[in-house]
This record gives C-alpha cells, sequence and structure tokens, in this order.
C-alpha cells in the first residue's frame, strides 16, 4: 500500500563506522561498525519503525537521516536531493522540514531556557514567525500537543516526563517539518503516558499529514504506531515489512526471537512455545563473518558463515524483505 | 503460614523537614514458593516497599508503623546484628542498577568470595569452588575466566547474572528482584526471566518481582500488587487481574499497553492527566481526578476488602465496573 506513494527518504548503502578510543593510540584503526551498507525507502506520510536490541545502529541511522553526522559512505535523498554531498549552508536551508524528537527530555531542553523561549527562538530564526504573531504561534503549538497556556513561563524541570516530552514535539513541529525522527520517545515514560504520548503522535500525522521514522526497541510501542518495520541486528537491516505481515509472518530467524521474547500481557499465553536465543550480541568492532546473526542462529548453516546475505522479497505480491534465504525452508521442516 | 508478610506497613522520608508518606498501609504476603509481582509506575513505592523489608532505607526514610513478618518473626523489630543473619542468608535481593551494585574496582571473583566468606565462613579453596559452581548456575559458560573480570568488563546481561549468582549463594528462601530486567534488552530479559524460574523450582525460592511492565507480569507472576501513589489498590492472582481487573486503574493501566498480539487497530487508551503530587493529603481516593468512573463517594475514605476470596480492591465500586461493559 505504501509503494504508490513517492518516497520522502531514500536511503542507498548508508555506512557509518566509528573509530574506538583514542585516535592517538594503536586501536585507534578499529571501527565499531554502527551501521554497514543498509538501503531503504521511507514513503510520504507512512511511519517506519526500526527495532532492534541496543547497539544495532538504529539510532545511528535516525543521526544520518538528520544530517547531524556525515556518513562514511552511502547516500540519503531527501525528497529528491542527496543531503550527504550538502554543504552546512545547504543544510541550513532545509533543515527546517526533518525535526527531530529525543528520548532524553532532560537533556534534550535547555534548562535555563522558559518554554516560550525553547518554542519561539527557532520560529523566528528561520522566519516562520514574525515578532508579533510569534507568541500566538507558540500558544498554538502548546494548544495542538495538549498543554496549557500558563506554562509559557515555565522552566523544563517544573514539567512531568510526559509534559515534558509534550514540549519536545511541539518544538519539533514549531518549524512546520514534513519529517520526525523520533528517536526512543517514550521509552523512558511510564505506559499510561506512554500511550498518551503515541495517541498525540498519531492524530498529530493525521493532521498534519507527517511522515515519523520511529525508533524504539518496545515492540509493542512500534508496532502500535508504525506502517512498515525493519529489524536491525547488528549494523545490518535484517527484514522489512508492513508491520501487520512482520508480525504474523516473521520470515527472520531474529526477527522471530525478537517477537518470541517479547512479553505479551495475557497470562493465558504464557505456556506458548517461545525461541530461547542464546548468547549475546557480539561486538560491532569484529562483526561475525557472513550473516551476523549465525552465532546465535539455530538455523545456521555452513553458508551463513561466510556468504553475506542480501535483502530479498519473500513474496513477489508483498513489499516484505528479509536477508535469511533458509528460514521458510526450515520452518517447513519443523511442521 | 505465608513465608513473608507485609501488614500495614506505613514509611515516610523526611522532605524539607516535612514528613511525607510515601507508602501507606501496604497489605501483601508471598507464599512459600510462589512469585508475587509488585507492579506500578515510577513512583508509587514499589521500591521503597521492598527497601523497607530488607531494612535498607537509608537516613531520610523510616518505618513509622506496620510490620514485616517473615517466617513469623517481625523483621523491623530485629536488630541490626540479628537482621544480618537474615539478610543475604534467608532474603536475597537484586536490584536493576547492576553497575552501581557491583563495586567497580574489585574482581567478580573477590566480590563474590567476600560475601560467601562472611555467610558460610568456607576455607578459600571451597569459596572458588561454590563461586564457580553459583556461576556457572546462573549460565554463564566461562565461570572461571568470568571470576577474573572486573563488572565493566562483562555486559549488562552478564552483570545481572553475576549479582543473581551472589544473591544465591546461601540458598535464600526468599528472593527480592527490583526490576531485574528494565534496563536490558528483549532477548537478554527473556534469558534471565527464564533462569528465575528455573531458579525458583531448584531451590523452592519464593521470588517478590517488582516491575513495571505489564508483560513481565502476564508471563511470570502467580498472583499480583497493584500500587498506587503510595497505596495497595489491587491483590489477586495473575488470571483473574487480567481478566476481571476490579480498580478502574488496573483497568486502565492493562488497556494502556501497546502490545504485539491481538488487534492492530486497537486504540491505545491513555489515563488522563497525572498522578497527584500532593497525594499524601487526599483524604479519598487518589485515582478519583484520574478515573473515569468518579463519582461524590469516591472522595471520600476508601477501604480496601475482598470483593472475591482472596481478590482485595480499594475501590468502593470493587467488581461492579465489570459488569457495567
Amino acid at each position: 500500500m505504501t509503494n504508490n506513494k513517492k518516497p520522502i527518504v531514500v536511503v542507498e548503502g548508508l555506512r557509518k563506522y566509528y573509530p574506538v578510543g583514542n585516535s592517538n593510540t594503536s586501536r585507534a584503526r578499529q571501527m565499531v561498525h554502527a551501521v554497514d551498507d543498509v538501503s531503504f525507502e521511507i514513503a510520504e506520510g507512512e511511519t517506519l519503525g526500526i527495532v532492534g536490541e541496543s547497539g544495532c545502529g538504529k539510532s545511528t541511522i535516525g543521526r544520518q537521516i538528520m544530517a547531524l553526522e556525515r556518513p562514511n559512505a552511502g547516500k540519503i535523498w531527501y525528497d529528491g536531493q542527496d543531503i550527504t554531498a550538502m554543504s552546512e549552508s545547504q543544510l541550513r536551508g532545509i533543515r527546517t522540514e526533518f525535526q527531530m524528537i529525543f528520548q532524553d527530555t532532560n537533556s534534550s531542553l535547555n534548562p535555563r531556557k522558559q518554554i516560550y523561549d525553547i518554542l519561539a527562538t527557532p520560529m523566528l530564526y528561520h522566519k516562520i514567525a514574525t515578532k508579533e504573531n510569534v507568541k500566538q504561534e507558540v500558544e498554538r503549538l502548546l494548544d495542538m500537543v495538549g498543554l496549557a497556556k500558563s506554562s509559557l513561563n515555565k522552566f523544563p524541570h517544573e514539567f512531568s516526563g510526559g509534559q515534558r516530552q509534550r514540549i519536545g514535539i511541539a518544538r519539533a513541529l514549531s518549524l512546520k517539518p514534513r519529517l520526525l525522527v523520533c528517536d526512543e520517545p517514550v521509552s523512558a515514560l511510564d505506559v499510561s503516558v506512554q500511550a498518551q504520548i503515541l495517541n498525540l503522535l498519531t492524530s498529530l500525522q493525521e493532521e498534519m499529514n507527517l511522515t515519523y521514522v520511529f525508533i524504539g526497541h518496545g515492540l509493542g510501542a512500534v508496532r502500535y504506531i508504525s506502517t512498515r518495520i525493519a529489524v536491525m541486528y547488528l549494523g545490518k537491516i535484517v527484514e522489512i515489512a508492513d508491520a501487520k505481515d512482520l508480525f504474523e509472518n516473521p520470515q527472520h530467524p531474529y526477527t522471530k526471537a525478537l517477537v518470541d521474547a517479547s512479553p505479551i500481557p495475557d497470562p493465558n499465553l504464557r505456556d506458548r512455545s517461545r525461541i530461547v536465543i542464546s548468547g549475546e550480541i557480539p561486538s560491532p568492532v569484529n562483526p561475525p563473518s557472513g550473516c551476523r546473526y549465525h552465532p546465535r542462529c539455530p538455523y545456521a548453516k555452513e553458508e551463513c558463515k561466510k556468504v553475506d546475505m542480501e535483502l530479498q522479497v519473500v513474496d513477489s505480491s508483498s513489499s516484505h524483505l528479509c536477508a535469511c534465504p533458509f528460514y521458510a525452508t526450515n520452518l517447513a521442516k519443523e511442521e | 503460614m505465608p513465608l513473608l508478610q507485609v501488614k500495614d506497613l506505613e514509611v515516610a522520608f523526611e522532605k524539607e523537614h516535612e514528613e511525607l508518606v510515601f507508602v501507606d498501609k501496604v497489605n501483601f504476603h508471598v507464599d512459600e514458593g510462589e512469585i508475587l509481582c509488585i507492579v506500578g509506575e515510577s513512583g508509587c513505592g514499589k521500591s521503597v516497599t521492598a527497601l523497607s523489608i530488607m531494612g535498607l532505607l537509608g537516613q531520610q526514610g523510616r518505618v513509622k508503623s506496620g510490620e514485616v513478618l517473615f517466617n513469623g518473626r517481625d523483621l523491623l523489630k530485629l536488630k541490626e546484628k540479628e537482621l544480618d543473619q537474615i539478610r543475604g542468608n534467608e532474603i536475597a535481593m537484586v536490584f536493576q542498577d547492576v553497575m552501581n551494585c557491583l563495586n567497580p574496582s574489585f574482581t567478580v571473583g573477590n566480590q563474590m568470595a567476600e560475601a560467601i566468606r562472611i555467610h558460610l565462613g568456607y576455607d578459600k579453596k571451597k569459596t572458588k569452588e561454590h563461586a564457580i559452581q553459583l556461576l556457572e548456575k546462573v549460565g554463564l559458560p566461562d565461570a572461571k575466566a568470568v571470576m577474573k573480570k572486573y563488572p565493566h568488563m562483562l555486559s549488562g546481561g552478564m552483570r545481572q547474572r553475576v549479582m543473581i549468582a551472589m544473591a544465591l549463594i546461601c540458598r535464600p528462601k526468599l528472593l527480592i528482584a527490583d526490576e531485574p530486567t528494565t534496563a536490558l534488552d528483549v532477548t537478554i530479559q527473556l534469558q534471565i526471566m527464564k533462569l528465575l524460574l528455573e531458579l525458583r523450582d531448584e531451590y523452592h525460592m519464593s521470588i517478590l518481582l517488582i516491575t513495571h511492565d505489564i508483560g513481565v507480569v502476564a508471563e511470570e507472576a502467580d498472583r499480583v500488587v497493584v500500587m498506587y501513589a503510595g497505596q495497595c489498590v489491587e491483590e489477586t492472582d495473575v488470571h483473574s487481574l487480567f481478566k476481571k481487573p476490579a480498580h478502574p486503574y488496573t483497568e486502565a493501566l492493562l488497556q494502556s499497553v501497546p502490545t504485539i498480539y491481538g488487534d492492530p487497530a486497537r486504540k491505545l487508551k491513555s489515563i488522563p492527566g497525572t498522578v497527584p503530587e500532593n497525594y499524601q493529603e487526599l483524604e479519598g481516593c487518589r485515582f478519583a481526578d484520574r478515573c473515569s468512573y468518579a463519582t461524590k463517594e469516591c472522595y471520600t475514605k476508601q477501604e480496601y476488602h475482598e470483593v472475591e476470596p482472596g481478590h482485595l480492591v480499594r475501590c468502593w465500586k470493587g467488581l461492579l465496573n465489570n459488569d457495567k461493559q
């Protein structure tokens, strides 16, 4: 359903490595392979969820799309323009169109600025509001995210975590963006507040036709908000599919393990069979050869150690891509 | 007789020369071999309850009244020295923030050995054997190598395993686990939870599991206590909690969890507003202002009463809300 729409972001062959430790030591040549050859598209108006465990590179992708860092290789087209080739001043011209929401509102909101300043400064700088109407605009934003007008002269510490996240959303929306990168916006919040923020994000998306990149590790929240979901493991996308399809019909053994590991709030389903994967994520400094999941994969074959697995179409009628060619056959054998 | 019984526990903290009650008349019990989950959102008093059972409240906190009966003995009346005989020996605790609980400047082996020596008085050789055996038990493959490592050299999941191994030194009857998997990735969370269940069966331990994650409750608990704003609001077995929650807060909490199962188009119900800041001063139900069923009766004192055998709730309507639907 998303294929007919024009993509707003196209990522091609994205690579981002970070050096380990001090550059003066002999370890300087060691690199963390944060994101390694990742390609995907984001259609206008959709929500692309990116899930994976810590260190899988999901936040790094978010930072690259926001042009906060330059990738080591690969290209990112935003609305047809290659942002990796742009100079800083060129970027400044289009930065208003993509904005970011962060997990930690304690460090992403300036503690010494009042909410009015936090919201007004970017609008004045980018000439989205004038001195005359800026107050009105700020009030409109507060209203949109469900905060009282009396919040204007308060400081961030006077708000609860959920309210601070609303301020973060208001600030991101103040520049009238088309794309929002949400980096774990609800992970630090309690469930009841988490639901408030998720519902706010969905209603804002409908109202303003926003496109979201939603980065998270809680599968429930990601499923709730996303149209499509990409599953990442050690810097690679291992599977990408429509949200419904991914949970009903996971194709990659890692996706299956991730889905199985997520607790389901229904005690009647307690005895379902769940795959427990052993071991832990290997170091991204020396990722395993071939399929990066093979040391933990219960279905691993000899080939998996050697051949680098590419994303392939699972079923020609859908947009379901998976980087494991064996899983379907393994499953058939089990049954 | 239950293994642990907490009766009318009241804990106060001093804040700006004022004593504020953060845990208000909390009642629950843990039977032998069962897993009791205390669930609630941040600041509801669940961790403070656990710390007061262990006598670990620190300087600002004070137990105002109540009893904590462990095997019939009131832990609150014991002297520090007598408590030391129970802490670690019969009740052990694992925490969420493992990095702060292990000493960064000593090796794992060193820290394990210290605890074993103090509690069991083994000699050097036996201590080492016991430590390695425990580390193997909690699923650390190369236990001998782990003994020589410092906490920062281990991953989060491995540190949590070391912590559990330490808790098991004296085969405790009760393990208090305060958010043991919250900081871990889901696949590791599942490993740790599986481990705790296996250990419970092997050691016939009871587990008091403190969590904010409804999913974990559904997967692991036998019985559940729901806390809100310093009070217990509901207690029952896990199946009835999910099937017919009696307190509107429990119901709202269950409906606000996004899940990977069931209808994806289901709209999440959020609870409006936030926990009242001055909840200590409220006389009536502390959830009333956020509750969709609230009437004027809710602003009078709410008793914690039994609506069905073993099913307690702090709402005068009890199970009435269920009938309405």
